[in-house]
């Protein structure tokens, strides 16, 4: 996440001292720039658009009647990402009978990871994505990851917040973001990769071997 | 300084996001020029970052903004803040209302006369008990020869005749007229003899 300016930080240090003092109406200008960030952190957790909508409603509010216990030296941004995310923890926890979590989870966080596809994937461009077969295949790789590591791929790579502002968001440290992110990447660069059976090659139609642009 | 292959798997996510240091980076990028595993591995892992980096990759469902401030106005404060105001407003309205009914009713207010032509009377003792008649327009002292419809009379307080709009009479209880501050249209009064 590119650093946010000085001007736009005391902007929202402004809007929250205003709201704090009963213009509560400016709350909805300060959490507008956060709604997607909090519906993609709760969805990494859930993978269910109508929970994560849910749980970010929920979240919301919750910033919302808690805005004084805000401590300023953290981002708000982050602040209401760790709402999001507690928020998301205690959902999944109580349906976690119901969930089937991916094999990914049971794999050990701290060996070694050996990717398993060394085909060729150098050139991709953007127009891909207009193709909704193509970010189908994308989110069903995504939900193959086990929750730790989605969590920390979505919000850093997806919703591009800082190596550090994902450690607070989730209560985990730096170079536990670091590890999971490592393998979060690799384990979705296997899924696709165009080599072994790669999502590219083998559920796209495409040739095997052959990139998909 | 020289890496080898797992050295490289362990780094590629650090060496995308430019967190290692300028030795090992070079020594990466030494190592990834003469591997195509290795390549495959970094431009695999940074097309995984770029592809799912896009906005387009996880779009919120239609209508989640609107629900998510529709969810908010229902908890705002002020909404309830303007509420409650109305709520203490109609109070306070019907407070006053009900209040200017009783005070409509009580004996502070100025009784309707039941003749247009009558006098109100002054200083008459509200205890004073005195007789009206059904459809008569005037109070008397018992025993006045002026009462009409003598057949139904009532006996009551001055005070009770005059919320019920009689008017003193203008024979037997003539000094309590005689300082009234505002006469009634006595010009149209026809005079009668004493």
């Amino acid at each position: 996440m590119s650093p946010k300016r000085p001007a736009e930080q005391l902007n929202e240090s402004i809007l929250i001292r205003r709201i704090r003092e009963g213009e509560h109406e400016l709350f909805y200008e300060l959490v507008r720039p956060y709604e997607r960030r909090v519906y993609a952190a709760a969805f990494a957790i859930l993978r269910n658009e109508a929970d994560a909508e849910d749980v970010a409603q929920e979240a919301v509010l919750k910033a919302f009647k808690h805005i004084r216990q805000f401590r300023e030296e953290a981002r708000f941004s982050t602040w209401l990402i760790q709402i999001t995310v507690n928020e998301a923890r205690m959902r999944r926890r109580k349906a976690h009978a119901n969930i089937m979590e991916p094999i990914a989870d049971w794999q050990d966080e701290e060996g070694n990871y050996t990717p398993r596809d060394f085909a060729d994937w150098r050139e991709i461009p953007s127009e891909t994505l207009e193709r909704n077969e193509v970010r189908q295949k994308l989110a069903e790789a995504l939900a193959q990851l086990g929750h730790i590591y989605r969590e920390v791929f979505v919000l850093r790579d997806m919703k591009h917040l800082s190596i550090e502002e994902t450690a607070r968001a989730l209560g985990i440290s730096t170079a536990s973001v670091k590890t999971r992110l490592l393998r979060a990447r690799l384990m979705l660069r296997d899924l696709l990769a165009p080599g072994l059976g790669g999502a590219w090659s083998s559920k796209l139609s495409f040739e095997k071997g052959a990139k998909p642009w | 300084m020289v890496v080898n292959c797992e050295h490289v798997w362990r780094e590629v996510s650090n060496y995308l996001d430019g967190e290692v240091e300028p030795n090992l980076r070079a020594a990466i990028e030494e190592h990834i020029r003469g591997c195509t595993r290795c390549a495959a591995v970094l431009y695999g892992t940074r097309n995984v970052i770029q592809l799912y980096g896009d906005d387009r990759m996880l779009e919120v469902p239609l209508g989640y903004s609107q629900r998510l401030h529709r969810r908010l106005d229902e908890n705002m404060p002020s909404n309830r803040r303007s509420f409650l105001g109305w709520m203490v407003a109609a109070a306070a309205a019907c407070l006053i209302f009900g209040t200017l009914e009783v005070t409509r009713g009580s004996a502070f207010r100025v009784p309707q006369l039941r003749s247009q032509l009558a006098e109100p009377g002054n200083g008459v003792p509200p205890e004073m008990l005195v007789v009206v008649s059904e459809n008569g327009k005037l109070f008397h002292v018992a025993g006045c020869e002026y009462i009409h419809e003598k057949t139904k009379l009532r006996t009551v307080t001055a005070g009770e005749a005059s919320q019920e709009g009689y008017a003193p009479c203008v024979r037997c209880l003539r000094k309590y007229l005689a300082d009234v501050t505002h006469p009634a249209p006595k010009s149209t009064l026809p005079s009668r003899p004493a």
